[in-house]
């Protein structure tokens, strides 16, 4: 096993972009997503790579969607509000089938919000956050390490798809510091014909289609592309799960703090479980519905005031109650709560 | 075992450093570790507070709610926690900086003038380190070569000048 080196979560997405090639970062100032664009900006002269600080989050998008259509692996991050600017250049990004990095470590919203940790940009992330019928990729790491793996794992996802993957993550993972092991293993390279570059016949990136008819068979082939992620691509965790009643649903920092509140309620007796889903779209509906068939609950643990737990209702068809437990604002859940909701779904469902 | 610790003070006593030298211990003995700090306004000049958990296991929630361990380095933060501290765990504080007698008696309680012995044996800046040294004097089984090979690891390359400094405060702060 390699050496294990203790930092932060926003410095090991970094690290993790490096290390998968990635040597063009456009950035933005924002808390908590800082340490992000403060480590690429010491480490990508280093790797003689590109960091350029864009006059706003529009423009850094921006330069992603120029350098993406030039070929290179290339990312930009951001926090909740940045992101909502970044909209626009998402959309831009799908329509042209780009393959792009975009980061967001959440903090409480809506408007400037806070800077706590957060998770209310659900739907913004899974839901498409800009313009027109397209979907992300939306990786949601809930540790450093993950923070490291997922996102190293995000630039071929994007390339093979040629899509847009976020890491959606959040302020407590942004900052906290766990030891992480850098490994990798090897990347793939894939070849990019449709890229323009100098030297090479003309090529067009370009989402305007004009004519309906064109504009319409576009969509219909990357709905055709989004369904091959959405059979392929579907990745969850399970903890406690196989026997479990009652089901805890809960990504990123809310899985860990359910993962303690798990512990207590098997030490209690109770069957629970925890079903944590890491590709927050596509939706690991298969893993939902098998627990279904055995569950008698579902609870979604959230930081917002209810998001995924309409796609846990949806994956599960309304089979089981599911309710919500929730703490908003830039205030994560503590673990009493979270048993509280298990002993209460136990008594109504049991 | 589990230990949560709460490190609390002023932005400026060095709070986050004690914290990751604690994060640094627990990888040196091999066990799963989380640091978080406070962040946002408070690293702009008012208060700091970083909390560390250390672990067999896998770790669930790196929020210290109620520490097992609470390291006070100023009045506010001995004001707010002294209570959240949990029954049975131990609170270790600045007496030179904090002369209000602690009011829990379900708790250990160790009041280690750090400040003044920082400044009466040239350790000016690194009265952290020594309360740091009283919380590896209530962890177990912490020898001499775990603590200096966190502090290795610890002390950025640059300011490895200052590890014979840290390590005598770390030995003031066990003794």
């Amino acid at each position: 096993m390699s050496e294990k080196i203790l930092i932060k979560g926003n410095e090991a997405l970094a690290e993790a972009a490096i290390a998968a090639g990635c040597r063009h970062f456009f950035g933005y100032p924002i808390t908590p997503q800082n340490e992000l664009a403060a480590h690429m900006s010491r480490r990508m002269p280093q790797m003689e790579g590109v960091y350029l600080q864009a006059e706003s989050e529009i423009s850094a998008v921006n330069m992603v969607y120029g350098a993406s259509a030039a070929g290179v692996r290339c990312m930009t991050s951001s926090s909740s509000p940045g992101i909502s600017l970044k909209a626009e250049g998402l959309s831009y990004l799908a329509g042209c089938d780009l393959p792009a990095v975009v980061v967001n470590v959440q903090r409480g919203g809506p408007g400037l919000g806070g800077i706590q940790p957060s998770q209310a940009d659900y739907f913004q992330a899974t839901k498409g956050c800009g313009h027109g019928d397209y979907r992300m990729i939306v990786l949601a790491p809930n540790s450093v390490q993950e923070m490291y793996d997922h996102t190293y794992a995000s630039f071929a996802l994007a390339d093979k798809y040629r899509m847009t993957v976020m890491i959606l993550t959040d302020g407590l993972l942004g900052q906290m510091m766990e030891p992480v092991e850098v490994a990798g293993g090897e990347q793939t390279v894939f070849d990019k014909p449709w890229a323009v570059a100098q030297g090479k016949d003309k090529q067009v990136v370009n989402s305007l289609f004009l004519k309906p008819d064109a504009l319409e068979k576009s969509n219909l082939d990357r709905f055709a592309k989004y369904r091959r992620v959405e059979d392929d691509e579907q990745r969850y965790e399970g903890y406690q799960l196989d026997d479990a009643d009652i089901v805890v649903a809960a990504y990123g920092a809310s899985s860990r703090i359910a993962r303690n509140a798990i512990d207590e309620a098997r030490s209690r007796g109770i069957k629970a479980g925890l079903l944590r889903p890491i590709t927050l779209w596509p939706f690991p509906k298969t893993a939902f519905a098998k627990a279904a068939e055995r569950a008698r609950a579902f609870i979604s643990v959230e930081m917002s005031m209810g998001q995924m737990i309409e796609d846990v209702e949806l994956a599960i068809r309304c089979s089981r109650p599911v309710t919500l437990c929730n703490r908003v604002g830039g205030v994560a859940p503590d673990p009493k709560m979270i048993l509280d909701a298990i002993l209460e779904a136990k008594e109504k469902a049991i | 075992m589990e230990k949560r610790i709460l490190i609390a003070g002023f932005g400026g006593q060095g709070v986050l450093f004690f914290g990751k030298y604690l994060a640094h211990i627990g990888m040196e003995k091999d066990l799963h570790v989380s640091w978080l700090p406070s962040y946002g306004p408070e690293m702009r000049g008012g208060t700091a507070q970083c909390g560390v958990v250390l672990s067999d296991a896998p770790i669930g929630s790196p929020l210290v709610v109620e520490p097992d361990i609470l390291a006070a380095l100023n009045l506010p933060s001995f004001l707010a926690f002294e209570s959240k501290v949990k029954a049975g765990g131990t609170m270790i504080y600045d007496s030179t900086l904090i002369s209000q007698a602690p009011s829990r008696e379900d708790i250990t309680v160790r009041g280690i003038p750090a400040t003044r012995l920082a400044e009466d044996n040239g350790l000016k800046g690194l009265a952290g380190m020594i309360l740091a040294g009283a919380v590896l004097s209530a962890l177990p089984d912490i020898d001499q070569n775990v603590i200096a090979a966190a502090m290795r690891d610890n002390i950025p390359e640059r300011k490895m000048d200052m590890f014979d400094a840290n390590m005598k405060a770390i030995e003031m702060g066990m003794a």
